[in-house]
């Protein structure tokens, strides 16, 4: 019968219906249910298998710290796994089914675990699939990994949107239940710009959960009256549906918003999905409420046993009944008074059994008028039945006598955990407090305020006045004093500290007694790891995995740890708490990435130029965030084939190519040689305007930094030139020594990377495309020779042309504006056709550059090579200091031995070698031991296949490489060594001829 | 997430800067005249307190000038913030 186990009462809507689906069943439930409370309407109470056991699993809870009922939500791209039941919002075709269970929830093979329970022990990772070898990776890890996990991924791209929000305010109260309300009417009424968030649909927490009366209304309606109030104020955000997960240095706070799961997918209508909310709180107020805490007894975790808390809940809230048997294990007046509560709403509850000697005369009077009787001084020794609970063994404390007694659920108190999670975030320090055996908040050094049952107020009355009090300690921090309230004194719980039966009674009991049911982890786990060694309460945690799941142990911290303590004979503020860390709830990666997805992920930088590329087919490659013509292939052609005919015309006709991407530093101001002198390795003072030079920059440990060539443009300017990737670093080294070491150099730097379109014209041909495209220019070796620069009309726009080379030939680099880069290109393309210009992109231009011994850095440079070791000793001034001199005097840096840049040929043309292979000098083999092998003298920095060379070629860094030329080397291949040829690394043109071409 | 005030834009995110690394050590006037162990001092070995810590600052998504903080290291409570050259303040490491 559909919603059998309803009962009057409740906040559901019963005028409004909704159909949804379970494992394939259809079944109904109300507008205001959660996907748990519906289920249980409809007596479904198996709804998931453990993780380790595949043991049937209920609802425990009703709220964010369920540990069992985690659910795949829907289907398709919008599937969703590892949800809590408790916190889905019911609507119309709501589709989902329970996760870790094979075939089937109700029957599951892998229970037979459970028979295999005494290998799955604390560590049993460690322990049992470490033999034999191989078998980890082939059998062990894919079996585990089958039976394992909470869910399955969607395999679908999300068809939702998510939005990132930042905010800022001088008041964020964390919880809308009676305290948190009334802290933030405290802080809203004072006009301070106040947020409260709630995780619930509603506000009200506790006052939706039981029965309560406030200033003579309901609870529930004074939380919407206060919610109303809040709302009308300007200076108020009431966030709903938002679960604060994150607490962090400064008062930076994270939440994420859901805002249209409660829809169903796809019913989104243009609203974002999630928001992730960024906070910068002046003052924080937490009201994060408490948990309710099992008790640890045998077979604890049968679907039909749930907290006290919970099971108030499901009648007070939503109007459903547990069953018509109800008892109740307590020791505290707070579940007892809940079970009395409960008794009210469903008249189920058959009996409490609290361990207690005495209730208090009060709670005994009320469950007298209810006709509910109490068991005193007696526990729950173990839980019988198949797929939820069908009888209890009650037994005294002292003495034996035990009885079964038949019930259909079961409901337990063992006290209340504040959710302290937050306030730990924050680095808050914790206390344990003897008298409500909890932990309490004790001190934070974050502007932060702690209110209601976080605070150990776990009544009503006190948890308003907290909340108050709260709220008038953070004005007063505000600058903004009332009328001061204090915190009420800290209730009386009447606890009688129990974690487990096991332990209070020093027996031995039957049945599984679980302490973590989301990681299967038991009493006996923890007290296994206490007899191998184990003290601190985070390798504990870490060895057992208590409280490592996705609850991250809202119910089963304390109780592991208290334990811990008793088995180590300590007490539990001794053994203290694990660290809490964020998430406090898991979020998805859609709210995190937000709208930075795809093409939107990393921003895409793109020359002028980027459309004629695209048009004429280039393949790119990314440097940094930059897009560069990788090759331009002809129909046909794979990469291979497109570079050797680019190569060939770069040699034989000519070539161009977009080299845009280089970093273009402007550096003005008189001091601008002085700089460039401290900067570079070699001298800068007596370059004339219009002229070039190639630098090399060090960092002050004397390796290379970066290199490119500098042009001075007058006498207190120049431009410096970077490689593209570290363009952004090259200029925030520059900054740095301006302003930290050298401030009073009168030198300013500006990036001009973005302003200036360079296109390069290579080869033989380059004179001839250039003088077709600038009459009124003479490019005659004489009037323009090589490493110089021009200004003039080229192509009929305004150009700086440089001549410089990064690959031995002939070459003009013409710079124009960024918005004349694509005319340039276009202009230079047509002028090139009758000389057979082929354009070439980054691969290319890596063969020609590495043909001629070209360092790129990053590729022939790691940071631990100096410029002699790359043959560019050359560069390095003698006379003048620079950043890293220094340093070449160190012993290290001036050592023989140091690896030396060498060309190397294979004696097999057609094998490339790998960049990064190794090389060693003799023949003789063995992979590990120095001793009998040859070891490693040296690698290979950049390989290619050359077709002007008619071979495979390399660039390799070796020790003493230079004086070992004419020798075989070996490159490592896998199980292959093949020989190699130490060469000089200019492979082509040694003299230098080609770059004047035919003049 | 750290919020820094720096001394010429005032407070803004963590995320607007960057790093670098311990404050006041000095490049030597003249690096060749210290030893080859001063020169590996001040090249390679840097102070890691538990405590108050004074390190180097740049703004690099905002105005782009460096700054000096003093910042404790295990509460990140950060006790001031001074523009190269001005002297740091009492108990600094």
């Amino acid at each position: 019968m559909s919603n059998a186990m309803r009962i009057a009462g409740g906040r559901v809507d019963r005028k409004k219906p909704l159909a949804f689906t379970f494992n394939g069943k259809r079944l109904q439930g109300f507008a205001g249910d959660t996907l748990a409370s519906a289920l249980l309407a409809n007596d479904v109470r198996l709804v998931a298998r453990s993780f380790k056991y595949h043991r049937p699993r209920g609802m425990l809870t009703a709220g964010n710290e369920e540990p069992n009922a985690l659910v795949q939500l829907e289907r398709g791209p919008y599937t969703e796994p590892n949800l809590r039941a408790t916190e889905i919002e019911l609507y119309e075709g709501l589709e989902a089914s329970s996760v870790n269970c094979f075939p089937s929830v109700d029957f599951d093979l892998r229970a037979i675990n459970g028979l295999a329970s005494s290998i799955l022990v604390a560590g049993f990772y460690n322990k049992t699939f470490m033999w034999p070898k191989g078998f980890w990776k082939k059998v062990y890890e894919p079996a585990i990994r089958k039976a394992a996990g909470l869910g399955i991924a969607p395999d679908a791209p999300d068809p939702d949107t998510y939005d990132r929000m930042h905010w800022h305010c001088d008041v964020l109260v964390v919880g809308a239940g009676p305290a948190g309300l009334s802290a933030a009417l405290e802080a809203g009424r004072q006009g301070v710009r106040t947020v409260l968030v709630e995780e619930a649909s509603e506000a009200g927490g506790s006052l939706l959960q039981r029965p309560a009366e406030i200033e003579g209304i309901k609870g529930a309606e004074w939380a919407a009256r206060a919610v109303r109030e809040l709302e009308a104020l300007p200076n108020v955000l009431f966030l709903r549906r938002t679960s604060v997960f994150g607490y962090y240095d400064h008062n930076y706070l994270m939440a994420v918003e859901r805002r249209t799961d409660h829809l169903g997918p796809g019913r989104t209508d243009g609203v974002a999905r999630k928001r992730l909310w960024h906070f910068r709180a002046g003052r924080v107020i937490l009201a994060t409420g408490a948990h309710e805490r099992p008790i640890v007894f045998g077979n604890n975790d049968l679907p039909g046993i749930l907290l006290a808390n919970a099971a108030c809940t499901y009648a007070t809230q939503y109007g459903v009944s547990l069953g018509k048997v109800g008892i109740a294990f307590v020791n505290n007046d707070q579940g007892l008074s809940l079970a009395l509560d409960t008794h009210e709403a469903a008249r189920n509850i058959a009996l409490i059994v609290d361990v207690r000697a005495d209730p208090g005369e009060a709670m005994i009077k009320r469950a007298i008028s209810l006709g509910v009787r109490i068991l005193r001084d007696s526990v729950v020794v173990c839980a019988h039945g198949g797929r939820r609970v069908s009888s209890v063994d009650i037994q005294p404390t002292r003495g034996a006598g035990m009885v079964r007694a038949t019930c259909d659920h079961l409901l337990v108190s063992g006290g209340l955990s504040p959710a302290v999670h937050l306030y730990s975030q924050a680095t808050g320090a914790l206390r344990f407090d003897e008298k409500l055996a909890c932990f309490l908040p004790d001190t934070c050094r974050q502007a932060v305020e702690v209110a209601g049952a976080l605070n150990g107020r776990f009544l009503l009355d006190s948890s308003i006045a907290d909340g108050k009090a709260a709220g008038a300690r953070t004005l007063a921090a505000l600058g903004k004093p009332v009328a001061a309230a204090a915190s009420p004194a800290l209730d009386a719980l009447n606890i009688l500290p129990l974690w487990s039966v096991q332990g209070m009674l020093g027996l031995k009991l039957p049945g599984k007694h679980f302490v973590d049911y989301q990681n299967d982890v038991t009493e006996p786990d923890i007290l296994l790891a206490s007899r191998e060694g184990f003290r601190s309460v985070e390798h504990t945690k870490r060895y057992t995995t208590t409280g490592m799941a996705t609850d991250q142990g809202k119910t089963s911290n304390v109780i592991g740890l208290a334990i811990l303590a008793g088995s180590l004979g300590k007490t539990i503020p001794e053994v203290g708490t694990t660290t809490f860390r964020p998430p406090f709830t898991p979020v998805t990666f859609g709210a995190i990435a937000g709208r930075d997805r795809g093409s939107l992920s990393d921003p895409v930088r793109a020359t002028p130029m980027h459309p004629w590329h695209v048009e004429n087919g280039a393949v790119f490659e990314d440097v940094g965030q930059w897009k560069r013509p990788w090759y331009f292939p002809k129909p046909g052609e794979d990469l291979h084939a497109a570079v050797a005919r680019e190569t060939k015309a770069l040699r034989t006709t000519a070539g161009v190519m977009d080299a845009t991407t280089l970093g273009k530093i402007d550096i003005q101001g008189a001091d601008a040689a002085e700089f460039l002198n401290r900067i570079y390795t070699n001298a800068w003072t007596k370059l004339a305007v219009g002229s070039c030079r190639y630098g090399m920059m060090c960092k002050p440990d004397g390796m290379v930094m970066d290199d490119g060539v500098t042009a001075r443009l007058a006498d207190d300017r120049f431009l410096m030139t970077t490689t593209t990737g570290n363009a952004a670093r090259v200029l925030d080294w520059l900054e740095e020594w301006l302003q930290t070491e050298w401030p009073e150099l009168k030198v300013y730097c500006t990036t001009v990377t973005e302003q200036w379109a360079t296109t390069a014209v290579v080869g033989p041909n380059a004179r001839k495309i250039l003088e077709a495209l600038a009459p009124g220019m003479d490019f005659s070796n004489a009037a323009f020779p090589f490493m110089t620069f021009r200004e003039g009309i080229v192509g009929g726009l305004q150009a700086r042309v440089f001549r410089i080379s990064f690959n031995g030939e002939l070459s003009y680099e013409i710079n124009v504006p960024s918005w004349h880069g694509l005319a340039m290109w276009k202009a230079v393309i047509e002028a090139g056709k009758p000389q057979g210009l082929t354009p070439y992109g980054t691969e290319t231009m890596h063969v020609a550059r590495a043909e001629k011994g070209y360092i790129i850095i990053g590729q022939e440079t790691d940071g631990t090579v100096t410029p002699d070791d790359v043959g560019l000793g050359w560069a390095v001034s003698k006379q003048k200091d620079f950043i890293g001199k220094r340093s070449f005097a160190r012993a290290d840096t001036s050592r023989k031995g140091r690896k030396q840049l060498v060309g190397l040929l294979p004696q097999d043309k057609s094998f490339v070698a790998a960049e990064g292979s190794h090389l060693v000098a003799s023949p003789e083999r063995s992979t590990f031991d120095p001793a009998r092998g040859s070891p490693s003298i040296g690698h290979i920095t950049s390989s290619y296949y050359s077709p002007n060379l008619e071979s495979a070629f390399a660039l390799a860094l070796i020790a003493d490489g230079r004086a070992l030329l004419g020798q075989t080397v070996h490159a490592v291949k896998g199980t292959d060594l093949k020989p190699m040829t130490i060469v000089d690394p200019v492979f082509i043109d040694k003299e230098g001829k080609r770059r004047d071409g035919i003049d | 997430m750290l919020r820094i005030s720096c001394p010429w834009c005032g407070e803004r995110e963590e995320i607007e800067f960057s790093y670098g690394g311990q404050a006041h050590v000095a490049y030597p006037k003249d690096p060749h005249a210290v030893s080859d162990d001063d020169w590996a001092q001040y090249l390679f070995m840097r102070d890691n307190p538990k405590g108050l810590f004074l390190e180097r600052w740049v703004h690099a998504h905002g105005c782009r000038r460096w700054f000096n903080m003093a910042r404790h290291t295990v509460t990140h409570e950060i006790s001031a913030v001074y523009k190269p050259g001005e002297p740091p303040p009492a108990g600094g490491k």
